[in-house]
């Protein structure tokens, strides 16, 4: 009992950091149809912010306050992943829209050089970032241990999730956002600023990715490839769940988290690896466009 | 997973186009004319094992400069062509071809990866190159074309092992990344744990980019080891020992013995997780000798002082001034006659972790043996060294429980 119990939870909190880290492509690559290969390069400046905000606290403030240096971080690393998001949509991904393969390029050109650059500030070897004392260790229920750093992005993904989704369907961006998405056109005739709302959306996927940097920079090591290791996951959950659908998204992921974990109880990791492929290929040949779709008028899908 | 759809297509494509555009930026240390002589470095300097690399490539341009320094090589001094491997054995392929075809260097000191060991060895022999490797390895291989001056398995791992054993270890954990070094470390130490009556209670490998280990702790967890004998690479490392961290383990609950954490990996772990464990190697930053003082003072005078000293650094620096020994013996940089001069025997070089000696037969060194513990500074302690420096024996063929098992080369 117990082993199942760590097994679930091993699973939920698996499932919850690919949520983390596809919620800002289901923005990006779901809403917009942007194939953003520099999602990862978003996700490690994420990480190196952290790294930022830890050594800027341990400079400045005393050693009372220092632990908090994780709750200043969340917002930094948002606010320069937005920024940045912001930036590249405007010199690059705003030239490229409808034309797939060149943003495809485009965007990876980009990952390479943010991975150089990361590696020109911080160096090759990976940076230590240290888990806040009250993140460290974990709570230890009749045989099972839980972290408290996986129990924190549970919560943290969850509060993620519910302001995507305030933002998304309840404010009148999220109207605008929307309109646009659906039909652009109309949206523009109606007085909306098309342009201003490709931008924010953009930032908006990257900041999220910036939060996804945060809090895996507590799971593992914080280097120029740590992004690479987590994109590939986040395009399968995002293509799985149902491109445009935040709810496929979140079914996504947690099928991808929970095959990967419990596949791996009974097999090797590398075996593993292969089952999760094969659920996602094969439920692709039945639902080629996942679980969720959205229903338009429009012919050319 | 990591070469799923578009991103495989997308990096066979771009990749091409990358490679090519990288090899107009080889850096050079200066022009060559007759008065220099070439040697190629080549280490992944981009990618996962970066991390790792880095420190052996600044280990030989430490060497590189202060033999120049003190006159070069038989008056000659010795300029450096660099290439990045990216963590890639097919990218270590064609550098190396590169570096010898091309570059037309004396030699090549480079690799870490036993993969890319492996991906380049044919390049060195069809070419009669030669190659300087300077990290500890899983043994099984003694090409002609290369010198290695890391521990073969039994200065490394078997002795570790029998260390462990006489500690009173009964039930062993094997934890590695997937790939050639850790297969045939755990191949080897399976055969010498059996052979003492004791256990393996379990045996995993993980890819090189995983970043999750919670499914292999759940295993640990059920297969309650007495120490877990730990060969991941790179930034598998890092995740392992946090996530094993925030389940509440630490080196009283579960020892490990780690063959690829040294003072660098450490430093980016965290010492505050690592304290307490053990590794094995043959020199720590610690290694109480003369010549160690002056490597650690100068590595950090020119590296900046936060930086730390490591065994295959160590090695690597060995690997150049041995290199010069063999030049000034030959009388000669023709690959032929340097080899000829190591085959002779009497190629040593008083290093920072006393003197080594490449044997001549099977192109390894006589190293001492250390065991360490991780102090709560980040740096390594010895607890444990052999008395005189061991014979290197990469086949294993003066063990009997080796020899009875078969162990043998995994290609």
């Amino acid at each position: 009992m117990a082993q199942f119990i760590n097994t679930l939870f091993n699973a939920l909190s698996l499932s919850s950091i690919i949520l983390l880290t596809s919620l800002g492509l289901a923005v990006t690559f779901g809403l917009m149809r942007v194939i953003n290969m520099a999602h990862g390069e978003f996700v490690m400046l994420g990480a190196y912010t952290t790294y930022a905000v830890q050594n800027l606290f341990s400079a400045v403030f005393p050693k009372s306050i220092q632990p908090l240096y994780y709750f200043a971080a969340i917002p930094a690393a948002f606010a320069a992943a937005f920024a940045l998001g912001s930036l590249l949509e405007f010199l690059v991904i705003s030239r490229l829209y409808k034309r797939v393969v060149d943003s495809l390029l485009a965007t990876w050109g980009i990952s390479l050089i943010l991975q150089q650059a990361a590696r020109s500030i911080f160096g090759t070897q990976g940076v230590n970032v240290t888990a806040p004392p009250f993140l460290q260790g974990g709570i230890s229920i009749g045989g099972c241990t839980f972290s408290y750093n996986r129990i924190f992005i549970m919560v943290l993904v969850g509060i993620c999730l519910f302001a995507v989704y305030l933002v998304m369907y309840k404010s009148g961006f999220g109207k605008q956002m929307r309109a646009v998405m659906q039909n652009r056109a109309m949206a523009q005739c109606m007085g909306i600023n098309s342009r201003m709302v490709d931008n924010v959306t953009f930032a908006i996927g990257s900041g999220l990715a910036g939060i996804a940097g945060c809090s895996v920079a507590l799971l593992g090591s914080v280097d120029s490839t740590v992004g690479q290791n987590y994109i590939v996951n986040a395009f399968m959950a995002v293509v799985l769940g149902g491109v445009g659908k935040l709810l496929g998204t979140v079914l996504g992921s947690s099928i991808i988290g929970s095959a990967s974990i419990f596949a791996e109880n009974y097999t090797s990791s590398s075996i593993a690896k292969a089952i999760v492929l094969l659920i996602v290929i094969v439920f692709l040949q039945k639902r080629p466009q996942g679980f969720f779709v959205i229903k338009n008028r429009s012919l050319d899908e | 997973m990591k070469k799923s759809g578009l991103k495989f297509i997308l990096a066979a494509v771009a990749g091409a186009v990358f490679v090519s555009g990288l090899s107009g930026c080889t850096k050079t240390s200066s022009q060559a004319d007759a008065s220099t002589v070439k040697v190629g470095l080549l280490h992944s300097l981009t990618g996962a094992m970066a991390i790792s690399e880095k420190s052996v490539r600044d280990a030989e341009v430490l060497a590189i400069e202060e033999i120049n320094a003190a006159g070069g090589v038989f008056g000659k001094k010795i300029e450096y062509v660099e290439e990045d491997g990216a963590s890639e054995p097919s990218t270590f392929a064609t550098k190396a071809e590169k570096l010898i075809n091309s570059d037309k260097v004396a030699t090549v000191f480079g690799c870490w990866t036993s993969s890319s060991r492996k991906a380049v060895k044919p390049v060195f022999e069809e070419y009669g190159a030669l190659l300087w490797y300077p990290v500890q390895y899983e043994g099984m291989e003694s090409s002609p074309n290369i010198i290695y001056t890391g521990a073969a398995p039994n200065q490394q791992i078997v002795p570790a092992i029998e260390y462990l054993i006489e500690k009173g270890y009964k039930k062993f954990f094997l934890l590695g990344s997937d790939y050639v070094f850790p297969r045939t470390a755990n191949m080897i130490i399976s055969a010498q744990v059996k052979a003492s009556g004791l256990e393996i209670v379990g045996e995993e490998y993980a890819s090189m980019d995983q970043t999750d280990f919670a499914a292999i702790i759940s295993k640990i967890e059920a297969a309650k080891p007495d120490v877990i004998i730990n060969t991941l690479n790179g930034t598998g490392n890092v995740s392992f020992f946090k996530q094993m961290a925030e389940k509440n383990h630490s080196s009283d609950d579960y020892m490990t013995m780690s063959f690829s954490i040294a003072e660098e990996e450490v430093a980016t772990i965290g010492a505050d997780i690592l304290k307490g464990h053990m590794v094995c190697w043959n020199y720590y930053q610690t290694t109480d000798t003369e010549r160690n003082k002056a490597f650690v003072k100068a590595y950090k005078e020119k590296f900046g002082e936060n930086r730390v000293t490591s065994d295959p650094a160590e090695a690597a620096y060995d690997a150049v001034y041995l290199w010069k020994a063999a030049c000034e013996k030959a009388n000669s940089f023709e690959v032929n006659k340097v080899l000829e001069a190591i085959k002779s025997g009497g190629i040593s070089f008083d290093a920072p972790e006393g003197k080594v000696e490449i044997n001549g037969e099977n192109h390894h060194l006589a190293k001492t043996v250390r065991i360490g513990v991780v102090d709560a500074g980040g740096l390594i302690n010895e607890v444990y060294a052999t008395p005189k420096p061991v014979e290197p024996d990469p086949y294993l063929k003066t063990y009997d429980w080796a020899v009875a098992a078969g162990v043998q080369p995994l290609e």
